[in-house]
């Protein structure tokens, strides 16, 4: 096919804005949008880090802070979960980095509709400014925890129940129509704007991790969508589709014949996926990361790619496995269980890449490196213990544990977070032309690195040992644990409350750098992707003068032999 | 003379060469185009979603689930005829899928005018249908007693998901019709006059897409 030889973006220029509104608040470019997705997610990540710091000072001193009645404790659970999985770690995955990313790493001028993109955005804000909503309005937000299981979670006794429950399922409903506008616009414009030279496999694994996580997404959230608007009928409404005939407080209930197993069918249908949707964009991130710190070309590209893929793929059939104490026949316990494990080889393939990149060469310590093998490490250590719970008899017993904690924490809490870190000090040369300042950076890794694995290697006992999770207190039935237990908890709340302080030093670092930070250049990592190639840094609007790049290469020309120079960007012709 | 697994080989490798290549995956289709069919995969799950939550539902509760050509009869001279009225909602809309295709044809032609009161016509046709559900909703609502927390026939999630499914659907056609309604007078305006009416060919994929899930919740609400 020779028809298309001009990208269709090449030929119309972009609409510039004219006042300080279009320009800064209703933006349509794409590194604003990725900027204001960015913060907000920060900002109400803060928040859910607040909740958590509270959480572990109820477990770790309980009665220390006496306004945690538990109603606040089982508000913040709710609350801390679901805003760092949804609004923190998908809203920056995708929002922030894939907003940034996909534009500048395809050669494109854009998204392919920056106007949805806008839209995306402010209600994706919406979302978050209803969810907030929820410590203002009469009972506070929801305690349901954040898998919001009913009947438990519409029923009186449950913290919120009245409005709280309406805000959260409300919020969510936003959110899944906020990521649909976005999602749209990522699979498009990958499919349909690369520049010149830019074929399917020379384009970054950034923007092949961000692709499969937006197609999971919008296949995935659907599921979420879909049991929102039910529960919320249930409790609006008074239908039963969640409500089994129930007695509530000694008086039964007006509700019969509805399956609460159907709602976790549907939210873990979304909820297994959703693993992935923050998981792949931060392969993709770090294996861009670990290439570009390495000097070295990242090992099997063609494998790293088909391994994204499947993963993608297995991830829609292994869902029940978060379900195995809700009852169900053995031999779906047999399937759910093989599938789950089938998962960890296209997994296992992507890490043995990691670490055949790694492999003789040329390694920085930067600070985005060390995060990068921070989480290769820690995601090992997730993954390792998620074979221990895909196993339906190790399960039974570990769930509900601090077993189970410690496992999804580590391997879809920390892991992407690290990633999110490492990006962060990665792009923010390119996007504020200024380097975040290095020392605090050091302090912020070997803090938040360190810290956590005092945090979570220690739940894994915990969990052992039977202490169960979301418990408020302890009462009679906890004389079982060993004094030990105990002392633990208190040992985890202290470096839990330090990482989470540090997070603040983080924080002034991305403000103070960004006015007395270092000057960069344009391309202070010597990477090779189109990002680092912009006419203009930070890139101005439209990104690219008045041609767009011509690709002539993949993506990881490091280190070639016989060259000067050991980057080879990818708009260099081959001599 | 390639031999067949030869020809084959080369098909696989022209077609992934094709769409791995550069600057775009399908060659010539508008950026609109795909955005609408990624769109309605995803809508397809949300679809698929509320239907299996119909059938969960129908399968867990516990009492009889009523008798649809019961529920659904309409007296018409004097006679009780089991699905009168939706088989005409059905025939309206699957008949504005026709005339919508007729307005995509008229596009690819340039007759603007034609193209513009065939999609005029089909957002009358979508009009109609949502007229019509609003007939049966307040029939069965007003006349029968059915509400989503109980009716008269048996099951409660008759109701619910009743009202819940061919709501969501209601909601879509609605949505079509501002959405036709809002093309029509686009083109009537000359906004797409530059470009080759595709605009018509990516509002007439929602449009059908509506009408194919609206047969399946005809047959699976109405004849199951």
């Amino acid at each position: 096919m020779t028809e298309i030889e001009v990208p269709y973006q090449e030929t119309i220029g972009v609409r510039h804005p004219r006042s300080w509104i279009t320009r800064y608040w209703f933006s349509q470019d794409h590194k604003v949008i990725a900027v204001q997705y960015g913060v907000t997610a920060i900002a109400v990540g803060l928040v859910a880090l607040v909740l958590s710091g509270l959480m572990r000072i109820q477990i770790g001193f309980p009665g220390l802070l006496p306004f945690i009645t538990p109603d606040v404790y089982y508000q913040a659970v709710t609350m801390h979960g679901m805003i760092m999985v949804i609004f923190l770690l998908t809203a920056f995955l995708l929002g922030a980095f894939g907003n940034f990313c996909v534009p500048l790493m395809l050669g494109a001028r854009d998204m392919v509709f920056p106007f949805v993109n806008m839209l995306s955005y402010h209600v994706y804000l919406l979302s978050v400014v209803v969810l907030m909503a929820s410590y203002f309005v009469p009972g506070g937000p929801t305690g349901a925890g954040w898998t919001l299981y009913p009947p438990q979670a519409i029923l009186p006794g449950t913290p919120g129940v009245d409005w709280g429950i309406v805000t959260m399922l409300l919020s969510l409903i936003i959110f899944v129509v906020a990521f649909t506008m976005g999602g749209l616009n990522y699979i498009t414009t990958i499919l349909q704007a690369r520049t010149r030279g830019m074929t399917l496999m020379r384009m970054p694994l950034t923007v092949w991790g961000i692709m499969m996580a937006t197609v999971l997404g919008l296949l995935a959230f659907p599921a979420l969508f879909v049991s929102g608007v039910m529960m919320l009928l249930d409790k609006l409404v008074g239908t039963s589709f969640f409500m089994p005939a129930i007695v509530s407080f000694g008086q039964p209930l007006e509700h019969s014949g509805g399956s609460p197993l159907l709602f976790q069918h549907l939210f873990w249908f979304f909820g297994h996926p959703e693993v992935y949707i923050v998981a792949l964009p931060a392969f993709g991130v770090v294996s861009e990361l670990i290439s570009v710190h390495s000097r070295k070309n990242i090992f099997g590209y063609r494998m790293m790619v088909w391994a994204l893929v499947a993963i993608g793929a297995l991830s829609f059939v292994v869902w029940a496995h978060h379900m195995y104490v809700a009852g169900m026949h053995p031999y779906f316990g047999f399937f759910f269980a093989t599938t789950t494990l089938i998962i960890a080889v296209p997994t296992a393939i992507k890490v043995y890449n990691w670490v055949l990149t790694l492999w003789k060469a040329n390694i920085k310590l930067t600070v985005p490196m060390l995060f990068a093998l921070a989480f290769i490490l820690t995601f090992v250590v997730g993954g390792l213990s998620g074979l221990f719970l895909g196993n339906v008899i190790i399960d039974v017993p570990l769930s509900d544990t601090y077993f189970v904690v410690a496992h999804f924490h580590m391997v879809m809490g920390v892991a992407p977070i690290l990633v999110i870190f490492g990006g962060i000090y990665h792009w923010y040369p390119k996007l504020t032309g200024r380097m975040l300042n290095n020392t605090l950076g050091q302090l912020h890794f070997w803090v938040t690195f360190l810290g956590t694995y005092a945090i979570y290697y220690p739940m894994h006992y915990l969990g052992f040992i039977g202490v169960p999770r979301r418990y408020y207190a302890n009462g009679m039935e906890s004389d079982f644990y060993p004094e030990s237990a105990a002392t633990l908890n208190e040992f985890i709340t202290i470096a839990a409350l330090v990482v989470g302080l540090m997070q603040f030093v983080f924080v002034y670092n991305l403000i103070a750098s960004y006015f007395r930070g270092k000057a960069a250049g344009s391309n202070p990592w010597e990477a090779t992707t189109l990002e680092w190639q912009t006419p203009n840094t930070p890139p101005s609007h439209g990104n690219w003068g008045d041609t767009l790049p011509t690709v002539h290469r993949w993506a990881y020309d490091y280190s070639v032999p016989d060259e000067d120079q050991d980057f080879i960007p990818q708009n260099v012709e081959h001599t | 003379m390639k031999t067949i697994s030869e020809a084959r080989g080369t098909l696989v490798t022209t077609l992934a060469d094709d769409w791995g290549s550069d600057i775009a995956t399908l060659k010539g289709v508008p950026w609109g185009k795909v955005m609408m069919w990624v769109f309605l995969v995803s809508d397809t799950f949300i679809f698929t979603c509320f239907l299996v939550g119909y059938m969960s539902v129908r399968m867990s509760t516990i009492e009889p689930w009523p008798n649809p050509s019961e529920v659904f009869a309409l007296h018409a001279f004097g006679v009780s005829v089991p699905l009168l009225l939706i088989a005409i909602m059905t025939f309206i809309l699957i008949s504005s899928s026709g005339t919508m295709a007729m307005a995509v044809n008229m596009g690819y032609q340039r007759r603007k005018k034609a193209a513009t009161n065939l999609i005029l016509v089909t957002a009358l046709l979508g009009a109609m249908f949502v007229g019509m559900q609003a007939f049966e909703w307040s029939k069965l609502i007003l006349d029968e007693g059915v509400r989503p927390w109980t009716n008269p026939f048996g099951a409660p999630q008759f109701g619910a998901v009743f009202f819940m499914v061919t709501g969501f659907h209601g909601l879509h056609v609605s949505a079509g019709v501002i959405y036709l309604l809002t093309i029509a007078f686009r083109i009537r305006r000359g906004k797409y006059d530059e470009s080759d009416f595709e605009i018509v060919e990516i509002s007439g994929l929602y449009w059908h897409f509506v009408d194919l899930v609206w047969v399946f919740i005809f047959a699976l609400f109405y004849l199951w």
